[in-house]
């Protein structure tokens, strides 16, 4: 016990001298010096933050839109065997008693083709100008309280409740948006505001509309649609009743999306229709993709952890070299290695916690607002900065003890050369 | 106080032996002021090393007030020269970073002493070599005198047992040598040992004894009427 205790205090007294000498180190090293090195963990703490961040950030802005435009925090579509929700009526009202009700959209979907020069002849042989699209109906009220769809019109406007002869497109169908010209991939040429097109559904039901406008917002489910009103869809489709395709919730901001599906199973829905948060809903793709450029953000921050790890072995052995006889001094008149040591590594703690403090100021007051405000444009999603407080703080861990161990290792090397030989310079 | 049986040191240069101290014994009371003399490369300061634990010999032993120092770990040496030991060399090795204060408060924390009363005794041990007005100055700021009175201060702040001095004042004019040999006999008239290495006759006999060695070995060791 008194070992033990002795241990303690030995070990608390080696703390206080190190953190002593290491405290005027720092007072009295050259302030360039000092913020050279700081500024280099700078660097190294934003690489293992934002690099990763933004890499994660590029499929999590596509995640994200499609939350907020498009599949909600919960998703009701049809069981694998049917084709539509049953119960729609049913389903909508009870959704909208859930807790954090906040909107609703209701959408009839479908496969249909769309052809603009269908009234010209064309060459034996010779396609039409058409292309696949998917189909999509919506009511423009609640679709508009829920994704606010008409801010993503590029050209013209977006469909009225009254526009039943007029179509929204997504801006994949046409070939000014989408220029690729490969055998098999089809695009619409020549239409612009105001043309008409024939939108064939299953191969037998036609109808002409005019192209009201063209919408671009990097969420598939509109940019890959031709978008009408919810009774032309129902017409084309052949529904004569109001079971929808899908059916997206969107709940307020801090609600548990797992509450309000629970409330929707013991409400009896899971009858009629498959009940998935959006997390469960999301595309397995996509989350081998989040996982894929989470590994990667991972291993370029990793380079980054060694490069401040053989950078701080640098700047600490070369300070022990240069202070090889000050060292040899200090244990010359008694001052335990420990405690030389632990005066390194606190030198060592304050750069990464300073390189780390300066670090997390630049990402969260500087550059995740800076992404928030201006995404980075990808063609598939608006970019954003990813950084968590409990990852950062995690990734701030790892570079302190990456330091610690970096900061350790070369003082003790020093340390351990013979002290008279450090004392006269040998 | 001090005992010293058969002390070799041999260095190694390729097949060659040299002994820079060879079958060196003798003992030193408390209290009792003692010079170690000779011509350069004569040992002297290899002989100093090795009382002083700063150094390994090769063969021989050293007894510190009783204690046999040489079978010790490194960690029980660094303890002894901490608690019992303390040093004065000849380029006063105070460290660049610290104030001459703090320079001597380094020990007294490792002691495990408060940073208060490290200050205040501190404080005190400058007082008494003349420094009490400099105690915030850096090294760098003060004379090489100074510079020494900080190390004499350093080495006597932690009440050692014995004061190890090499050739304390070769870097110093004669004005500052005399300052720092009068605190040398004012600590021992107050019953400090000291064992200092001297090449300057006149400093060797103002001390109690004198040991003189050549080629490592000792070969004269008189007492000082």
């Amino acid at each position: 016990m008194d070992k033990q205790k002795s241990r303690w205090s030995t070990l608390q007294t080696d703390i206080r001298v190190g953190m002593f000498l290491a405290k005027r180190e720092l007072k009295r090293a050259s302030r360039y010096t000092t913020g050279l090195i700081i500024f280099v963990m700078l660097l190294t703490f934003l690489n293992l933050v934002v690099v990763g961040g933004i890499l994660i950030g590029l499929i999590e802005g596509s995640v994200e839109a499609d939350r907020k435009y498009s599949s909600g925090d919960i998703l009701v579509s049809p069981f694998l065997n049917k084709s539509y929700i049953e119960h729609t009526p049913e389903v909508v009202a009870t959704a909208k008693t859930v807790p954090g009700f906040h909107a609703i959209a209701v959408r009839y979907t479908g496969s249909a083709r769309v052809e603009s020069n269908y009234r010209s002849t064309v060459k034996p042989g010779t396609l039409r100008d058409g292309a696949g699209a998917s189909l999509l109906g919506i009511d423009p009220g609640t679709e508009s309280n829920f994704s606010g769809i008409e801010q993503f019109v590029v050209e013209g406007s977006f469909i009225g409740p009254t526009d039943t002869d007029s179509v929204v497109v997504g801006k994949n169908l046409l070939y000014k948006y989408v220029p690729i010209e490969a055998p098999g991939f089809q695009t619409l040429k020549d239409v612009a505001i105001g043309s008409k097109i024939k939108v064939t559904v299953g191969g037998e039901t036609s109808k002409e509309y005019y192209v009201k406008g063209v919408i671009s917002s990097k969420v598939d489910t509109f940019d890959s649609s031709v978008i009408m009103v919810d009774s032309e869809a129902r017409a084309l489709v052949g529904r004569r009743d109001f079971n929808a395709n899908q059916v997206a919730i969107q709940l307020k901001e801090g609600t548990d999306p797992n509450v309000a599906k629970a409330m929707l199973l013991d409400a009896g829905i899971g009858d009629y229709a498959r009940i998935q948060t959006h997390e469960e809903a999301m595309p397995k793709f996509l989350k081998d993709i989040q996982a894929t450029f989470a590994i990667l953000g991972n291993a370029i921050s990793s380079i980054g952890l060694v490069v401040a790890a053989i950078t701080i072995f640098i700047v600490i052995f070369v300070n022990a070299i240069t202070r090889r006889r000050f060292i040899g001094i200090l244990k010359g008149i008694g001052i335990s290695p420990r405690a030389i040591a632990v005066s390194y590594i606190i030198q060592s703690i304050f750069y990464a916690l300073a390189g780390s403090a300066i670090g997390i100021a630049v990402v969260f007051g500087l550059l995740k607002p800076f992404f928030v405000a201006n995404p980075i444009d990808f063609p598939f999603s608006d970019g954003i900065l990813v950084a968590t407080i409990p990852g950062t703080l995690l990734r701030t861990g790892i570079l302190l003890i990456a330091t610690i161990v970096a900061g350790y290792i070369p003082a003790r090397i020093v340390i351990k050369q013979n002290t008279l030989s450090a004392i006269l310079g040998r | 106080m001090i005992e010293v049986k058969n002390l070799y040191k041999t260095f190694k240069s390729g097949d060659v032996e040299i002994h820079a101290v060879e079958d060196v014994s003798f003992s030193v009371p408390s209290g009792q002021f003692v010079s170690i003399t000779g011509k350069s490369g004569s040992g002297k300061s290899t002989l100093l090393y090795q009382l002083g634990l700063l150094d390994m010999p090769t063969g021989g032993q050293v007894f510190i007030d009783g204690v046999e120092s040489v079978g010790l770990d490194e960690n029980n040496r660094t303890l002894m020269r901490l608690n019992a030991l303390g040093y004065i060399f000849q380029d006063y090795a105070i460290l660049p970073t610290l104030t001459a204060i703090e320079n001597v408060m380094v020990p007294l924390l490792m002691q495990g002493m408060s940073e208060n009363d490290a200050r205040e005794k501190s404080a005190l041990a400058l007082a008494r070599v003349g420094l009490g007005d400099r105690i915030n100055n850096l090294p760098s700021e003060l004379s090489g005198g100074q510079q020494q009175r900080v190390s004499i201060a350093r080495a006597i702040g932690h009440n050692p047992k014995v004061l190890f001095a090499d050739e304390p004042t070769a870097n110093l004019d004669s004005d500052t040598s005399h300052t720092v040999l009068d605190t040398f006999l004012e600590l021992n008239r107050e019953g400090q040992t000291i064992i200092m290495v001297t090449h300057e006759p006149e400093y060797a006999a103002l001390t109690h004894r004198i040991i003189t060695l050549g080629d490592g070995k000792l070969i004269n060791d008189q007492l000082n009427s």
